[in-house]
This record gives structure tokens, sequence and C-alpha cells, in this order.
């Protein structure tokens, strides 16, 4: 049943009346007002729905929003912003990479976490960290020309 | 299909005060005062071309396509929408050329049926060559009448007058000049075109003015960027899913375990206790609202229902082909044939045949498909993804027994499309939720409905022969496809006989008979090209009703017909490209070829090499047209005998797709061809058992991974100005299976005829 829940979203705490049970990603597209992240499957498969929390990217799409506790959420709207872009939304908008654009969270939200660990990465170090995100229209090769281009960016 | 129009004629000035109803008509945020002041000083001996007064939106009508705001900016309004290729920035680029002015100065309106004919949609990748096609016709048309109604103005005759950038001057006196905006920024045009009375892809309707040479052009073909991109990347732009309504409410539906079963009884009480939840049942039709999304979802799992026993429906999987095999042939259609065939064949010194299957594979969007519908006061407003939102007005109207008029259907963009997915399917099931509980309904399905329950992609089966005298020279050819249907269901949700809403609300399905032969131009003295549908498994709402997927039939009828012609080049130890350029008769498709060749460094030897060891590489070419595009693909490809993974390494394409509008635009949409069709060339499988489909998320139904993607996908773009520009949407997505097989071949000697190329089935046909 309906309980209250804080959670500290893009720097702001928002306190919703929510199922404990219920994914984060509802939370985030419903309770709070961010239409990114996207549901894409609700089985933690593809990543369209890909958060951070606590730096960490997270399937929002089977996190329990009991289980965000006080964790610090960000989403694709507060990495960054067209005034402050992160590299990985440069490169994106430079590669043209999306097609539909509705996987686009997986990937940046993912490559973002990796990159703010692994400096200078090979291409297959890339390929390896976004193993198991789904792009349907086959952007593939844009994808990986923008992590690239952002992992340079990023020194 | 009856026009549309708007439920009633608002003067100008009445809407421009009505403040946000500016934008609705027109589509420009730009300062109400400004368009005010322009159109009331101009109101005065108002010219023959325009009208305070929208006229009706009909396709006879250059309002209809084109209009220019009191700032000089252009709406063009089409009746299309892009499905992830940027086809708004190459309309946008068409616009802006033949009306000289800035590509900035145009914004593209897509898919809406209150502001734009029905021009077919996304289909069949006809964007530019017949959406574009009337959209440049239209603002060739706007620009001769403004320069017409410079002429008046500026007591200039109109063959000395010049446009740059929307400003008409004369070519003696660049001081006597006037704006588009002067001249009709904040009115319309009211000019007729001479309109085919067709709707669909097919409509055209050209005005008087000729379109600009292709030597005058400035704007067309230049790789312009989409605008688009960094709102996505900025989490600003909204999908079709994040469309809300005050009072909205979630829906889930419900689909039977056994398909063709329906709920005998449902149990209300068995969801008493969530906040809001609704049963909507009737007949087999199934779903479930409440207040918030998780509730819906909450309700659609614990709703307790007992469905009726129904046959099971399915053969077994793995009997699938010799289900198709031994099907009774619903429909027979010889497309092209010449010579005496079955005499050559009877005839014939030695044949050679091959027979090529291909599975059921499903559009698996990245989401699956959500519609928002609201039906109040009898009037219906849908948000939806579908590629046809004039096609879905027409199918809610009939869904709801509201007239056409009252159906109001806004695209927005969707979670993917690649032709006949589940979206049009969503968005009548929403219309019929929202007409049950007087409310704005959200639907969206769920991965497991998104990927078991779209129209697939039709399984078939293709069988090829070749017949040769004594000498060894070739006399006679054969293709012969034998298949599900790919309009089970039409190509679109405009008839309720079409979609699930239709067929669980008791209307049956009334499949239709569609499918293809190999399109190429090689030349054999006897030749005969045919296809053969079979019934569909289920007569009514089926998971295995088979429609329109990227490339309707293409993919399968290539692979099928190129391989082949690969076995027979290896029969006549010949190289591949060799034997094929030998029988081609088309300039543009030998064209292709040898510039794929080239730029792949193809040195000619017969194919397969033969190669031991666990880890071998080939190559291989297919090449096939496509309604006037031709492309040829090389693909390179690693093979491990002893895993059975192959990986598809690199890949040429030439793609010659006659006049190019945006090349940037062109090589990105052949590389989502080239990495789709690898994914639907060795991993794509549709799987069932006899009740129901059982590929139902991305583990059971796997896509090509970041980590296989190629190494490289280059790109030669041929460019003909002169040639009016046809698809690019689909054709390059074609040839890929076969060149993917032939390159498998040429590194083992191993053929492989049934797609996909998994693991499993790889390492049993090395064996």
């Amino acid at each position: 049943m309906a309980q209250k829940v804080t959670l500290n979203v893009n720097g702001r705490d928002h306190t919703i009346d929510a199922d404990p049970d219920m994914p984060l990603l509802y939370a985030l597209r419903n309770d709070i007002g961010l239409n990114n992240p996207h549901f894409g499957c609700g089985l933690a498969q593809c990543g369209a729905c890909t958060v951070h929390l606590d730096g960490q990217a997270i399937r929002s799409c089977v996190t329990p929003v009991s289980a965000v506790g006080n964790g610090k959420v960000v989403t694709l709207a507060s990495l960054g912003t067209p005034e402050k872009p992160h590299p990985l939304q440069t490169a994106y908008v430079e590669e043209q990479v999306p097609q539909c654009g509705y996987c686009i969270n997986g990937w940046i939200m993912t490559a973002a976490a990796f990159l703010n660990e692994k400096k200078k990465p090979t291409e297959a170090e890339i390929k390896t960290a976004l193993e198991g995100l789904k792009c349907r229209c086959g952007t593939h090769m844009g994808i990986l020309r923008a992590v690239k281009r952002a992992a340079e960016m990023m020194g | 299909m009856t026009k549309f129009e708007r439920p009633a004629a608002f003067s100008r000035r009445a809407l421009l005060k009505s403040g946000g109803a500016l934008v609705v008509s027109i589509g420009m945020p730009i300062s109400l005062d400004a368009v005010l002041a322009v159109s009331e000083a101009h109101a005065q001996g108002a010219s023959q071309f325009a009208a305070a007064v929208k006229p009706p939106l009909t396709p006879d009508q250059l309002s209809s396509y084109i209009a220019v705001n009191a700032d000089g900016s252009v709406a063009a309004y089409f009746g299309r929408m892009d499905m992830g290729h940027g086809l708004h920035v190459a309309i946008g680029q068409m616009v802006a050329e033949e009306l000289d002015v800035p590509f900035s100065a145009v914004k593209v309106y897509m898919g809406d049926t209150a502001t734009s004919v029905h021009q077919g949609g996304a289909s069949g990748s006809t964007g530019i060559q017949l959406g574009g096609k009337q959209m440049r016709m239209a603002a060739a048309e706007a620009r001769r009448v403004l320069v017409e109604m410079a002429a008046e103005r500026l007591s200039v005759p109109a063959d000395q007058l010049t446009v740059v950038d929307g400003v008409v001057q004369a070519k003696a006196d660049s001081a006597k000049k006037v704006t588009y905006g002067e001249l009709i920024g904040g009115r319309y045009f009211n000019v007729p075109l001479a309109w085919n009375k067709q709707y669909g892809n097919t409509l055209y309707a050209p005005g008087k003015a000729q379109p600009k040479k292709p030597s005058e052009y400035k704007i067309v073909g230049k790789p312009i960027k989409r605008e688009d991109v960094a709102p996505k990347v900025f989490a600003q732009e909204d999908f079709c899913t994040d469309v809300k309504l005050p009072g909205m409410v979630h829906a889930r539906m419900l689909r039977p375990p056994v398909a063709g079963s329906v709920p005998v009884k449902v149990d209300e009480s068995s969801i008493r206790e969530i906040p809001g939840a609704r049963v909507v049942w009737e007949k087999g039709f199934l779903g479930v609202v409440a207040d918030r999304e998780w509730d819906a979802i909450q309700a659609m799992q614990k709703l307790k229902v007992e469905w009726s026993q129904a046959t099971p429906p399915f053969p077994p999987q793995a009997s699938l082909y010799d289900h198709i095999r031994k099907s009774s042939v619903r429909k027979r259609v010889v497309e092209k044939e010449n010579g005496n065939v079955d005499e050559a064949f009877k005839s014939a010194a030695k044949v050679i045949e091959a027979e090529y299957e291909w599975p059921f594979q499903s559009h698996a969007g990245m989401g699956p498909a959500c519609a928002l519908v609201e039906v109040k006061n009898g009037f219906a407003t849908c948000y939806t993804g579908s590629q046809k939102s004039h096609f879905v007005q027409a199918g809610i109207a009939a869904t709801l027994g509201l007239p056409l008029e009252k159906v109001h259907v806004k695209w927005v963009t969707g979670p993917g499309s690649y032709g006949r997915n589940d979206a049009d399917d969503c968005a009548m099931d929403a219309a019929v939720l929202s007409q049950a509980v007087g409310k704005p309904v959200r639907l969206q399905y769920m991965r497991e409905q998104g990927t078991g329950w779209d129209p697939k992609g039709p399984a078939s089966i293709h069988k090829a022969r070749m017949a040769f005298d004594a000498a060894g020279n070739i006399t006679a050819y054969e293709f012969t496809s034998k298949g599900f249907s790919r309009v089970d269901v039409d190509t679109n949700g405009g008839k309720p006989q079409d979609t699930l809403a239709g067929h669980t609300r008791g209307v049956a399905l009334h499949s239709g008979d569609g499918f293809g032969v190999p399109a190429e131009s090689y030349e054999f003295a006897n030749k005969r090209l045919a296809w053969e549908t079979i019934p569909p498994l289920l007569d009514r709402a089926s998971p295995l009703r088979s429609s329109h997927l990227r490339d309707p039939v293409g993919p399968q009828i290539h692979f099928a017909s190129e391989s082949f012609m690969d076995e027979v080049a290896a029969e006549l130890k010949l190289d591949p490209i060799e034997f094929r350029l030998r029988h081609l008769t088309e300039a543009r498709d030998i064209a292709v070829i040898k510039a794929a060749a080239e730029k792949f460094g193809w040195q000619p030897r017969p194919a397969p090499q033969r190669q031991t060891g666990v880890k071998v590489s080939g190559r291989g070419i297919a090449y096939a047209q496509r309604n006037g595009t031709r492309v040829a693909v090389i693909a390179e490809v690693d093979v491990d005998r002893s895993s059975g993974k192959i990986y598809a390494r690199r890949f040429v394409v030439a793609h010659d797709c006659g006049q190019i509008i945006n090349p940037d635009g062109l090589a990105k949409c052949i590389e989502g061809n080239v990495v789709q069709g690898i994914s639907r060339t060795l991993w794509e499988e549709v799987k069932f058992n006899d009740k129901a489909v059982t590929t139902v998320d991305w583990i059971s139904y796997p896509i090509l991974d970041i980590t296989e993607t190629p190494a490289s996908i280059e790109t030669v773009l041929i460019d003909h100005p002169e040639i009016a520009p046809s698809g690019a949407g689909e054709p390059s997505i074609r040839p890929v299976a076969a060149a993917i097989a032939n390159a498998i071949f040429d590194a083992t000697g191993v053929r492989m005829r049934r797609v996909p190329f998994s693991p499993d089935r790889v390492r049993q046909a090395m064996a």
C-alpha cells in the first residue's frame, strides 16, 4: 500500500505517495514529472529506463522506490544542459546518433558512468561496458563514434 | 477515404485573437502583434492569391501544404512523418530550395490530421519519393504565386523579379523589393492545385509552376543536420509515451494464454483493492484502467480471468517450413515471365535447385506501443506513434462509430517504427477504453505484448532453380516464394478487420494476398518469378498474423535469390561479381555493383576459398533494386566454426537512389539498415508453441548487440541529380542477409539456407 517516500532526484527532494514496491521509473515519470527515462521492457533487459543512483547506472524499471533510500538519483535531464552539456551529449549531437531516440537514456547514462570511471578506454572496453543495451534502429555505429568522441573530450 | 475538414471555419482574425490558436493554425511561435499588424496592413486590396480565411484542408489547396508567416518563415504541412531518418530535414530542404528561403526559415509539421492532408504516412520508403515530390511541387507553386503577387505590388513584370532569402526584388533595381512576409504573411494561399483525386502515397497535386533545375540547387544535396537530435539528447522532447492530459487514466490490456481463446469469466473483485481499478470487457476485448500506471499494471497482473477452451492453433515450430511447403496455395501470381520456362527445364542437360527459409520476425520496437486517446462529447483525440495517422483516424472513426471529421489524430514520435507494428492496435485499444470509461486513457503495452503480439514479418520458403544446356550455358531460371501473406492484416489500422480491437470485438480477420518477387535486372532467355500465399494460422486475433516489417518480404526474397545467384556462380566456378555482371542489363545496377567492388578492393576469384582452421573469413556480395533505388552490399565476415559465431565485420554499400537530398541523413539511414539487417540475419526468429508466441522479450528475441557492431560500414553514395529521388529507408536492408550468407560460403564452403544464422545453427551446418 502507498506510503510517503522521499526521493532525491536531480538535486531536489521529492516526497511522493507510492507503493514501496513500485519501480523508480514510474515515480520519475508520473510523480516527479520527468519524461525521461522511458519504459522499454520492465525487465532490465534494454536500458531505456537507465538513471544514475549515486553515480552508478541502474535500471529504474526494476528498482523499487524503497531501494533508493537516501541515494541521489540523476536522470538524463540533469546530466547536462544545452548551455552546459555533458561531453556525451555534445558528442551525440555532433555525431547525430539517434534515429527514433527512445533508447538514448541507456546508452548515454551507462556510458557517462563508465567514462567517469575509465579514462581513455579502448573500443573493446567501450563495447563491453555497453553490452546488453538495446537500440532497435541499429544506430550502433553512431553510438560507438559518439562514445569514443566523448572519451577523447574527457581526456 | 473522405477528406478531413476543420469542424468550423473561423475567421483569420478570430483565430489570431484567440491566442493559442495561432500556433495550431500556422504553427510558428511568432508575435501576435506582428502578425496582426501585417495582416491588417494588407487586408485592403487583397490579392486573388491570398485569403484571410483558411481554405478547406483539402489536397487541391496550396494552403494545405504551405503557409507563410508574417516574419517570412514558412510552415510546411506534411501528411507523413519521420521514423528516425531525418525525413523532415529533407522535406525542409526541398521546400526551402523551391521557395528560395533559408533552410532555417522552414518548419515541417508532420502527421497531424488537423493540419495535413492524407499523404499516406510513413510508407514504403516513399517519404521523399512521393511525399517530397508533392511538397516540392507545392513549394514551387507558392514561389510562383508570391512572385506574381510581388509583380503586382512592385509594378515590375514577374520575369524581371528574383527571390533571395524570401525577398522578392527587381533584377534591375534591388531597392524595389518586398518580402514574402509582407506579401502574404499571416494570411493563407488561396490557390487551387491540380489534384489527381487520390489520397495516400499516390496523392499528387501540382500547381502551374515547374520546380527548379538541379543545377540551380543551393540547399538540396547539402548535409544539413537534424535539429531534433539535441532536444532528444537533453531530454526535452516528448515521445508519444510522454503526453499527458488532465484527468488521464492508465490502462493495460490482457491477452489470452492460448491464441484464439476469449475471456468467459472475469472476476472484478480480484482487483477491488487497487485504487480506481476498473475492467473493460467486451467479447474478447479485455483491458484494465487505473488512476496510476503502476496500479494499472498491478490490476493487469492480478485480475482473475477464466479463458475459453480453445484448440491450440499453431503447428510445432519445428515443422513451420513443412507446414508452408504442404499448405494449399491460396493465391499464385507470376509477376514476371519471359520465354518458355517449362520447356527449357524439360530439355535441360542439368538443373541446379535450392530452397531457402525465413522465419517470422518481430518489429520488437524499442518500447512497446503507446497511445493516448480522449473521447469526449462525440469527438476523439488520439496521440500516437503510428506511421499512419490518417489511417488511424479512419480506424478510430470506424471502431468507435464516429464520423471521420470527429476524430483528430496527432502523431508524436514513438518508440521506433519499421512498418506495421503494434502502434495502430494500441491506438484502437486505447480508443475503445476511453470511450468505455469516459476519460482520457493512456495505454502502453507491456514488453511481452509488444514483441509477442505485434503483427509479424511473414515466414516463407523460396525455391530457385536454374537450367543449363550440355555446354553449361544457362537456359532458364525460375524463382518462387511461398509463404504467409505480407497483408494478413493491412499495412495500417484503418479498418477494424485489421486491428486486435476489431478482432477481439468480433470483426473477422480478412487476410489479403501479398508477397513479391526479386527486384533485379538479370536477363535469361527463359525466366519466371512468382509468389504464392497460404492462409493464416488463425483467422482472428493472432500473435502470428503477418504484415509489413521493414522492407516487407524484401530481405527474405533477396536472401534467397541473391544466395542462389552465388550458388550458380560457384557451380560455374565464376567470380560472383563477374557472374552477375554477365547477366545484368540495367546500367545503374551494374554501376552500383562496380562501385561497391571498387570501394571494397574486390579481387576476382570464384568462391569458396578452400580454407582450413577454426576461424576463417570470407566475402560476399548481393544486390537488389527497390522501387527505383539500387543497392549493392559487400560483406566481409569472420566465422568461428567451433562456436558457430559469425562476426559480420565489414560492409561496403553502394547506393543509388537518384537525386540525393541530404547525404549525411542518407549515410546514417544506410548504416541503420545494415545493422538491423545483420540483426535479422544472425539472430532474429519468432518462436512459438502450439498455443502462443514464446519470444516475448530481449532474451528470447535477441537482436544484434553493441559488442557485435561491424568494425566498419562504408557507403558509396551515387548521386544522380537528374533522376527523381527514390527511397532509401529500406533498400539497403534488402541484400544484407544474402551478402552475409555468401560471405559465409566463401569462408567455409558451407551454404546457409535458413535464417537466422544463430551460433547453434551455424555450428550444426559446419559439422
